[in-house]
């Protein structure tokens, strides 16, 4: 036991210092780094309580996915510019957005964690009391039959979010010259090669 | 305490009994791959080193370990040191899980091919640090190409992986090896077999799928200011890399350890020899792409993940499925 909380220890240090350096470092990309280590050091903890799937999950879907593509986003800033703009000079109008968007979750936090001190038969569903069988059945048992519609609910909010995103972001340009994989590969010499006869002084105009 | 201590040991010992063959037959693999190359191209391949040029990456590797190390001067020097590293470990660290028989395998966890997935899709972050931290336009562009290119893959990866959970019916990579006793899934599920190829060879970045390092265009991608060791580790790390979708192939689709057929001379052949006799032929199939198909145009290989791979695994995947229900050979769990 005394292993299994040096671990926990351990791990729940770096989560914790590394999401103080998320929100206090002076270089965004670090920021960026810090963060994906934050998600590591989470997905540990989730494996430490016997969440293996859960672990895995968010290992595959925030470090695999999500947090490449903030490091896309931010790789592709200038980092000296916003320096200037963000921290020397002018005042930040972010803090009260962000003091917003914090004390909203702190309440959400603090509902979870109280309603879950209060009644404490709300986290043990009676499906999940089978020890028996694996994490991955356990989830997949309650997850398809008791909150079926839960799950598809948010299967379509996440592709309506996905939809917006494209919507938002589409935009047709004309004039731009596309390649056609059919034309490309369905050309043979015979319409490829043309021979001509150049008169001199005339040259010929060839179609671009 | 001391319990505790035991076992670690114990452990460590099992590590490096695991990690010193892996690391060997990457050096291996690496000589295999240039030999192939060269026979296809008439050549002769190495062949100066030790017998038949066997000791070739060994003598490169010495070589590489005494090149001075360069950092560049606008370089983020911590982030430039710590891309090699995160590669090498990273493709090390997923053999934990890859079974070589029933019980020769370091942690037979539950989730064993979630475990494969995560290691592989972390391994893009090598490749973005590396490209971002020498801080000049050719490994930059090489690590953006780099990253597109292995995160879309791995939706079509991640895609295959459910078809063959599906017919298993459970997570635990030596539980699929067994699911496989009777028809290995090459056989009903051969489309995603050949996809899961194709994509695996994106994935690890080899040609004809090459183009975060395609040198007519971008010098030599993101390793472009590696030298010496750090090079050494990016180029080891890509082999095992490979020799892992190799183990993965096997395990998903050509029954692992188990043997070819279960008759008398064939099972009296130990199952790690099968093993590794199914990676070998995977990585000769890679050997001989490289060497005969041409490199792609981004735009092809974009195309060719996204609106070929992906609807065309997810449309089989509902095919998996209905046919499973259909005929009522839904793997059964027991409770």
């Amino acid at each position: 036991m005394i292993v299994h909380s040096i671990f926990f220890y351990f791990f729940s240090v770096i989560a914790i210092f590394s999401s103080l350096m998320v929100i206090t470092s002076r270089s965004t990309i670090n920021s960026v780094f810090f963060l994906i280590l934050d998600f590591i050091s989470v997905g540990c903890l989730f494996i430490m309580v016997g969440a293996e799937f859960l672990g895995m999950i968010l290992l595959i879907v925030y470090v695999g996915a999500v947090a490449v593509l903030f490091l896309f986003v931010v790789m592709m800033l200038n980092v000296a510019e916003q320096k200037q703009s963000w921290f020397i000079g002018k005042k930040s109008t972010h803090i009260p957005t962000g003091l917003i968007v914090s004390v909203l979750i702190l309440l959400e936090l603090l509902v979870v964690v109280g309603g879950w001190k209060y009644k404490e038969d709300l986290m043990s569903s009676s499906t999940l009391l089978l020890s028996e069988i694996s994490n991955t059945h356990q989830l997949g048992l309650v997850m398809y039959t008791d909150y079926i519609l839960y799950f598809q609910l948010a299967g379509i909010v996440l592709l309506l979010a996905m939809i917006g995103a494209i919507l938002l972001t589409f935009r047709e340009r004309v004039g731009v010259k596309k390649q056609s994989y059919l034309n490309q590969i369905s050309r043979d010499p015979s319409n490829a090669v043309e021979l001509i006869e150049v008169k001199s002084n005339q040259g010929v105009k060839v179609d671009d | 305490m001391i319990e505790y201590l035991q076992i670690l040991a114990q452990e460590v010992y099992k590590i490096i009994f695991l990690l010193v063959p892996i690391l060997v037959s990457v050096a291996m693999i690496v000589w295999l791959d240039r030999r192939v190359w060269g026979l296809v191209q008439k050549r002769r391949g190495p062949n100066v080193v030790g017998p038949f040029g066997l000791f070739q990456t060994l003598a490169d590797a010495l070589k590489y370990i005494f090149k001075e190390i360069i950092i560049p001067a606008s370089a983020n020097r911590v982030v430039f040191i710590l891309a090699p590293i995160i590669t090498m470990t990273l493709a090390l660290v997923a053999w934990a899980v890859i079974p070589m028989s029933e019980d020769l395998v370091l942690a037979n966890i539950n989730v064993g091919i979630l475990y494969l997935f995560a290691i592989s899709s972390l391994g893009v972050y090598g490749i973005i640090m590396g490209g971002w931290a020498s801080n000049s336009k050719y490994p930059f562009l090489g690590a953006i190409r780099s990253a597109a290119q292995m995160v879309s893959y791995e939706v079509s990866i991640g895609i295959i992986i459910i078809n063959v959970l599906l017919c298993v019916g459970s997570l635990n990579l030596n539980d699929i090896v067994i699911a496989q006793k009777e028809l290995w899934y090459v056989i009903p599920l051969f489309p995603m077999f050949v996809i899961f190829f194709i994509s695996a060879l994106a994935e690890t970045n080899r040609p004809p799928f090459d183009l975060p390092e395609a040198e007519a265009e971008l010098v030599a991608g993101y390793q472009t200011e590696y030298s010496g060791m750090m090079y050494a580790m990016f180029w080891l790390g890509e082999y095992a890399n490979i020799l892992l979708m190799c183990a993965m192939g096997s395990i998903l689709f050509l029954g692992g350890w188990l043997p070819l057929m279960d008759i008398y001379p064939l099972n009296i052949i130990p199952a790690p020899i099968w093993m590794i006799l199914k990676i070998l032929f995977l990585f000769l199939l890679f050997a001989l792409i490289k060497a005969i198909v041409p490199r792609y145009r981004y735009d092809q290989l974009m195309r060719l993940g996204w609106k070929i791979f992906l609807p065309f695994s997810l449309i089989y995947l509902v095919l998996t499925a209905s046919f499973l229900f259909y005929f009522d050979k839904l793997p059964k769990v027991n409770i």
